[in-house]
């Protein structure tokens, strides 16, 4: 919302300088986001008077002119037709910017004669196009800073402008009268009330206004007349300046004088042309379907329900958002029916909602305007209509009445203090609601018709606390919960996914944040892409769906870095992914994503290709770093983004799946754009069980004195028998003397034989009584050869 | 037996090796050496002679054992040595590599925001980012036709046909973790609520999703006040700044009143920010004191109980501490970008420690 200082002024009468109003706007909640001050741009400039002009040595066109200024007498060359003795002009002098040629001027040479400085034109220093030549000022003392005499005489040239947001709830801030009550309210000056004197109709108006009975309760009130023999010209100049200094273009004096009753009060009017009205007009709801084309040029087809405003012919407006075109005012309008109607506020904001229209007609009625001031914007319209275009009157026709918009909070001054935390007076919460416009009876504070967003005694609550500046409030320490050390605050969950994140990094890889929605086709590659998890309007189709997983955006910031060069990568991410569209269809993930090489090529030989053997030791110390038990079962069998055979499952029990590692499936990868084979893992740190046990004591540790004992085995097996079978089944042969055993080497075909491999392990005996003798060691050998030998039908390697 | 010792040592000082030290070993004081049969002519002697010659003998055998290790240990010495002049490695050579993993600045504001609520009594709770139409508007005092939804530019879930129901919505904040926590919890209540939300925008500094805190106090005596001096010290302690200076300006948000949106005093010279210094303000918060209706709708009497809300940009935050220019990549996983920004895995943040190094 912009306006100028003095149309401020209009409703204000105050000796604020702009930088006091400005603070205080912002203070109030009003918050000021651009000052444009022409004054700052054009300070330095002080008029000077040519005393001597004479031509250019060297130049039919330039003059040599000696200008009276306030630093003595100067010569400048200038190339005006004007530039004459005795004009008294602008003087650039040497070192001044100047704003309409973005230069500072120096001391020239031209054509051989020193040139110190310049005089501007009206468009060398921003004021208007006129470039025709110099300003030439008709008064005005040598020396003189031309802003001064700017304000005195062009006042508007050098009227601050300023722009401020207003929030939703502020519609009274829409119009430059609103703004100016709520600086009064602040004590920044006087309130000017305008005078309220209807113009007297002086005849019936030839157009009737009727409402139906269903759309009263969408337009209560609707007031209008027709004003007939009018000159719809350009408006006077000083409309013209306010509409432009706001960033509006002049257009005619109807449609100029209906925006600055916008801008002025937040009353959007309408103008119909009568000559193009056919008989009387008729509020009603939209059957559906009827058509219109609007004030943009643009056809709006009629929802059913909403309201249109329609003649003989049909619609001719889309009720509270925008006119028709059929009877839109022209340059050659002569007869002109004026329309100021109150409409609900939130039937505008679904009708322009569903229509997709943003004009500033819906803007503000959806946020609401005052509903009191319906009859008299039209009257206050009237008269400038009068005034600007001539014409005569018709008496108004009104429909409808007012809409009752009575209600009264409590002003609880204790309240106030209490929830505000700060030693306001009841006497100033009391000026402070009057000032605004409220009406005290007892502390009964009635709201005026302007503040649709006062709803209960909270909103008096702000009104005095944004009056009274919360830029004064002082802190107040807020009190401990409980007396002594705070107790920790984190829930396990929350502990386990920040310890996951240091355990991922700490296994170098890097962490990631992506978008949880993704593509489509991401999306289905790994069990998504459904409708339940589909965005209704996403920005993009990159970004139309929630992710199943974190996998997908993993790899896709994956294929980035490798197109950038980036070849050898550890990306992990932890967050949600969605099962459903529904709010808790989301599950919390680990997953972290290992492509290339283990590391560049490097002089010790580390390098070489991450394999799945990596991202299963980092799913494990993952599943560590939350606690998860350290005996679980390794299946196949999970979904269909990894390589078949070169994966597992981290179960506890079949249906209890911890984590899977393995081979990303290569069609994913290339239907991801990945270079190369990539590993994965990804943890459901939710199906995690919690400890049972609570408390930090740890189990008292069994140190044993006797030595254990390692002996090794190789087994030649069928080539799919699984590691973890055979080192089960040997760990089984004695569970109170084996304390471990571990697969040390792998051989496959060869000399083992086709379709079979070796597999080596090693078992320790740990003794808990006795030292183990030979034959005791060979018992137990002998054990495992036989459970082995049962479980995988392995036998020992000749 | 002076002959016998100088021999000896003379031989000693002059073996080359740990043969020639052995045979000399034998020779002298081994079973069959001089000095063993030299003992054996001790029985031979007279008493008195055995006296002085017993002792001497012992003496010298001592002597040449000593001098026997003491060459040894010299000629390993000097082994060793000479093997490891030979043993020399290039240490300009690049150490063996090991992969730097870090954490993403989000994650690393988001412990530090922890760390310094938990101080104040603050939990942390957490609620989903699809969320209904009820808990991110209605619940919050946005009804349907409030223009605030359309300003959120909110993204809504598609709706299956013959679903009547609202669209659901990605939260467009974390104020619902408000709702649901005071629906869970009941008052008092002091909550922080850390996560993503989302906004239809996409420019120079937007992003679809973002990260904001949203943070709940409720008690019975609560004030604005109370909430100020609550983000002075936030803001103290996580800019890591002795003082600060905030401003709070009136605003309007639907689910507090009064509402105020705090500025914080900062410089920006050079493109570097400071905090706490300087003649700019930058806005940093959106708060205020909960509508009684959100109150009311997170199942707690307003009548009875008042307090104050107020909510962060997570990313935003770590932008101005940590000096990260710009928002988009925040998400795009450039490896660059995460080593650069990102951050150890034991940076671990606390208060007793500091919160960055």
């Amino acid at each position: 919302m912009k306006f100028t200082l003095s149309w401020l002024k209009d409703h204000l009468e105050t000796d604020a300088s702009v930088e006091e109003i400005v603070e205080a706007l912002t203070d109030l909640g009003l918050e000021v986001e651009e000052v444009v001050n022409p004054a700052d741009r054009l300070k330095d400039f002080t008029l000077g008077k040519v005393i001597h002009a004479e031509k250019h040595p060297d130049a039919d066109k330039l003059r040599v002119c000696k200008v009276d200024t306030d630093e003595g007498e100067m010569q400048i060359i200038c190339g005006a037709p004007n530039a004459r003795e005795g004009i008294t002009v602008v003087v650039c002098k040497p070192g001044m910017y100047i704003p309409g040629l973005d230069i500072t001027i120096g001391v020239g040479k031209i054509r051989g004669v020193d040139s110190y400085g310049m005089m501007a034109s009206e468009r060398e220093l921003e004021l208007s196009d006129e470039h025709d030549g110099i300003i030439e000022l008709p008064s005005g003392e040598v020396g003189d800073r031309f802003v001064d005499w700017l304000a005195e005489n062009d006042p508007a040239k050098v009227d601050p402008v300023i722009d401020i947001a207003i929030t939703p709830n502020r519609p009274d801030a829409l119009g430059v009268a609103g703004i100016a009550r709520d600086l009064a309210a602040r004590g920044l000056g006087a309130l000017k009330i305008r005078d309220y004197t209807p113009v007297p109709g002086e005849y019936e108006s030839p157009i009737k206004v009727t409402i139906d009975e269903d759309t009263l309760d969408g337009c209560p009130l609707f007031t209008g007349r027709v004003i007939r023999g009018v000159k719809n010209g350009p408006s006077p100049q000083w409309l013209q300046d306010q509409l432009k200094a706001i960033g509006l273009r002049p257009i005619s004096a109807l449609v100029d004088i209906t925006n600055y009753m916008t801008y002025d009060h937040n009353r959007p009017l309408h103008v119909f042309d009568v000559d193009k009205v056919a008989g009387h007009l008729r509020v009603h709801r939209a059957a559906g379907g009827e058509t219109l084309t609007a004030l943009d040029e643009k056809e709006y087809t009629l929802q059913p329900g909403m309201m249109a405003i329609s003649d003989d012919n049909g619609p001719e407006s889309i009720a509270g958002i925008m006119g028709g075109e059929e009877t839109g005012c022209t340059g050659e309008t002569v007869n002109v029916f004026l329309e100021s109607a109150y409409w609900n506020h939130v039937q505008i904001a679904l009708a322009g909602r569903a229509l997709k229209i943003n004009s500033d007609a819906r803007y503000r009625f959806e946020r609401g305007v005052d509903p009191e001031y319906t009859l008299e914007g039209l009257e206050h319209a009237t008269q400038m209509i009068l005034d600007i275009c001539g014409g005569e009157a018709s008496k108004v026709v009104v429909a409808g009445k007012v809409p009752d918009h009575s209600r009264a909070y409590k002003l609880d001054a204790e309240r106030v203090q209490s929830l505000v935390g700060m030693d306001i007076p009841e006497s100033d919460q009391r000026q402070t609601l009057t000032r605004l416009g409220f009406r005290l009876e007892g502390n009964m504070a009635h709201v005026p018709s302007w503040r649709p967003d006062v709803m209960g005694e909270a909103d008096l609550v702000e009104e005095v606390a944004r009056v009274a500046s919360l830029t004064k409030l002082e802190g107040k320490p807020l009190s401990r919960l409980t007396a002594g050390i705070p107790k920790p605050v984190m829930t396990p969950k929350q502990r386990r996914q920040a310890m996951a994140r240091r355990t991922c990094a700490a296994l170098g890889y890097n962490e990631c944040v992506t978008y949880t929605f993704i593509d489509k086709a991401a999306a289905a590659l790994f069990g998504g892409g459904d409708d339940a998890t589909m965005l209704e309007n996403p920005i993009s189709s990159e970004m139309s769906h929630m992710r199943p997983a974190l996998l997908p955006g993993l790899l896709q910031a994956a294929a980035r870095n490798q197109a950038r060069g980036f070849m050898d990568l550890a990306l992990f991410e932890a967050g949600p992914a969605f099962h459903g569209g529904e709010p808790g269809e989301q599950h919390s993930l680990i997953s972290g994503l290992l492509v290339g090489r283990t590391g560049p090529k490097d002089v010790q030989g580390a390098s070489r290709p991450v394999d799945v053997y990596d991202v299963k030791a980092d799913a494990e110390a993952v599943l560590a770093a939350i606690s998860a038990p350290a005996k679980v079962q390794i299946l196949r069998g999970a979904r269909e983004w990894w390589h078949p055979g070169r994966h597992g499952k981290i179960c506890l029990g079949p249906k209890k799946v911890l984590g899977v590692f393995g081979e990303l499936h290569p069609r994913v990868l290339q239907a991801m754009d990945i270079k190369g084979p990539a590993m994965a893992f990804t943890i459901w740190p939710d199906e995690v069980p919690l400890p049972r046990k609570s408390g930090a004591t740890r189990q008292a540790l069994e140190l044993r004195d006797l030595q254990a004992v390692e002996r090794d085995f190789a087994f030649v097996v069928d080539a799919e028998i699984e590691a973890l079978t055979l080192v089960n089944a040997a760990a089984g042969a004695d569970k109170v003397l084996i304390e471990d055993v571990r697969v040390f080497d792998e051989f496959i075909g060869g000399s083992v034989g086709e379709g079979k491999k070796s597999l080596a392990i090693t078992v320790r005996l740990q003794p808990t009584e006795k030292t183990l003798k030979e034959q005791d060691i060979e018992a137990v050998s002998a054990r495992i050869v036989e459970k082995v030998a049962k479980a995988t039908g392995g036998v020992l390697r000749g | 037996m002076d002959d016998l010792k100088a021999k000896y040592l003379g031989q000693i000082a002059d073996a080359g090796d740990e043969s020639a030290l052995e045979a000399i070993r034998v020779a002298a004081v081994g079973k069959k050496g001089e000095v063993a049969l030299k003992m054996r002519e001790l029985g031979k002697m007279t008493p008195e002679e055995r006296q002085v010659a017993g002792p001497a003998l012992n003496a010298l055998k001592d002597e040449i054992n000593s001098a026997l290790s003491a060459r040894k240990a010299a000629l390993a010495d000097a082994a060793l040595d000479e093997r490891l002049r030979t043993e020399w490695l290039d240490v300009t050579l690049p150490s063996r590599p090991r992969r730097q993993g870090t954490l993403h600045p989000i994650s690393q504001a988001s412990e530090e925001l922890t760390a310094i609520f938990a101080e104040l009594g603050f939990s942390v709770a957490e609620g989903p980012r699809i969320e209904t139409d009820w808990y991110n508007f209605d619940a919050l005092n946005i009804p349907g036709h409030h223009p605030a939804r359309a300003e959120m530019d909110t993204f809504y879930m598609h709706r299956a046909p013959g679903d009547n129901r609202p669209p659901h919505v990605l939260r467009t904040h974390t104020s619902p973790v408000q709702i649901r926590s005071m629906e869970k919890q009941g008052a008092p209540i002091r909550v922080i609520c850390p996560g993503g939300v989302y906004r239809a925008d996409y420019d120079q500094t937007h992003t679809p999703m973002f990260h904001q805190v949203e943070g709940l106090a409720i008690d019975k005596d609560i004030s604005m006040a109370n909430l100020k001096w609550v983000l002075e010290e936030f803001v103290k302690a996580f800019f890591e700044v002795d003082d600060v200076e905030l401003r709070f300006r009136a605003s309007h948000f639907p689910f507090t009143e009064p509402s105020a949106e705090v500025d914080i005093r900062c410089s920006w010279e050079g493109g570097q920010l400071k905090i706490g210094e300087g003649d700019d303000w930058m806005e940093i918060l959106g708060s205020g004191m909960v509508h009684p209706k959100v109150i009311e709708a997170g199942g707690i009497d307003p009548e009875v109980y008042q307090g104050f809300a107020f909510g962060i940009g997570i990313d935003r935050l770590a932008m101005l501490k940590y000096g990260i220019p710009d928002l988009r990549a925040f998400f795009d996983s450039d490896l660059r970008w995460l080593r650069h920004y990102g951050f150890a895995a034991l940076d671990l943040p606390n208060l007793h420690g500091g919160l960055s190094r």
